[in-house]
């Protein structure tokens, strides 16, 4: 039984250093109340329609930015979007690049754009891998025989 | 206004984003035993309740493709729709939402807190 203790702190610690480190904020805890035993799956299930959404807009964004004439209200409502389902999961760096990403395309500045598109990719793999790891290890608890309630 | 025999509240969520529309639907039903359908954009939504759909509450985006929250709410009022209507906007302003037919207007993004607002302002929701 020491060994599901282990990992059932494991992932209690984990979870709290996204919190603490800035990944997520109070809205991703308001989701992992929602879930329970008869939804199991619901934090899994909305944070892939986010990473569904995210990697179909930096596609999107990185191809705007990439015309020799940029379409900036185009570009604007793809970050609007992603702002939008960022904060709907939390995802709190990703949601603030944004915010600084949407002055860029207001100013129409260009060099502005590209610098907050690297952030924001930057952003959305960091909070992608610490997710991942976090259901990863939720995974070996419950494969364990342990609880991951909350 | 609720179904007789079923006094769960009924609520209708129109937005165009996936993951609000997963949300606030187990949201609803889940803390507030509501029972909720979805709707992705304000044409699907007018559609629904011409349809014969009732609701007791329809929680209404603004910025949808097809038709935004504001002229599905002049449309559903105009079709003498008479279930709470409350706009949901990333503005503070909701002045064009109330203009529209809407009953309350909340910015974004809706949480527990303002459920509960709304349902303490409508006479039948009373606990």
């Amino acid at each position: 039984m020491d060994g599901i203790v282990q990992l059932q702190r494991q992932l209690v610690d984990y979870n709290a250093s996204l919190f603490h480190e800035g990944f997520l904020d109070d809205q991703f805890n308001q989701l992992q109340q929602l879930q329970d035993e008869s939804n199991p799956d619901f934090v899994v299930e909305v944070v892939t329609l986010f990473f569904e959404d995210a990697d179909r807009l930096l596609n999107e964004l990185t191809k705007a930015l990439g015309q020799p004439s940029i379409d900036f209200k185009r570009l604007d409502a793809h970050v609007h979007q992603l702002k939008g389902s960022s904060s709907s999961i939390g995802a709190q760096r990703v949601h603030r690049v944004c915010i600084s990403f949407r002055n860029s395309c207001e100013e129409q500045n260009v060099e502005g754009c590209l610098k907050n598109l690297q952030q924001v990719k930057h952003e959305y793999s960091l909070v992608k891998s610490k997710l991942e790891t976090l259901f990863r290890m939720e995974q070996q608890v419950l494969a364990a025989g342990g609880s991951v309630s909350r | 206004m609720t179904a007789m025999g079923n006094n769960k509240i009924s609520a209708l969520i129109v937005d165009d984003d996936s993951i609000i529309r997963k949300i606030h639907k187990t949201m609803l039903e889940r803390l507030f035993n509501m029972e909720a359908r979805t709707a992705k954009d304000g044409k699907e939504a007018v559609d629904l309740c011409r349809s014969g759909a009732k609701f007791d509450v329809i929680f209404m985006d603004r910025e949808m493709p097809i038709m935004d929250g504001v002229e599905a709410t002049k449309e559903l009022r105009a079709m003498g729709v008479k279930s709470m209507i409350v706009g949901i906007s990333a503005s503070a302003s909701g002045e064009d939402f109330v203009a529209a037919g809407s009953n309350h207007c909340f910015e974004k993004p809706l949480d527990l807190a303002k459920v509960e607002l709304v349902l303490g302002l409508h006479p039948n929701f009373s606990t």
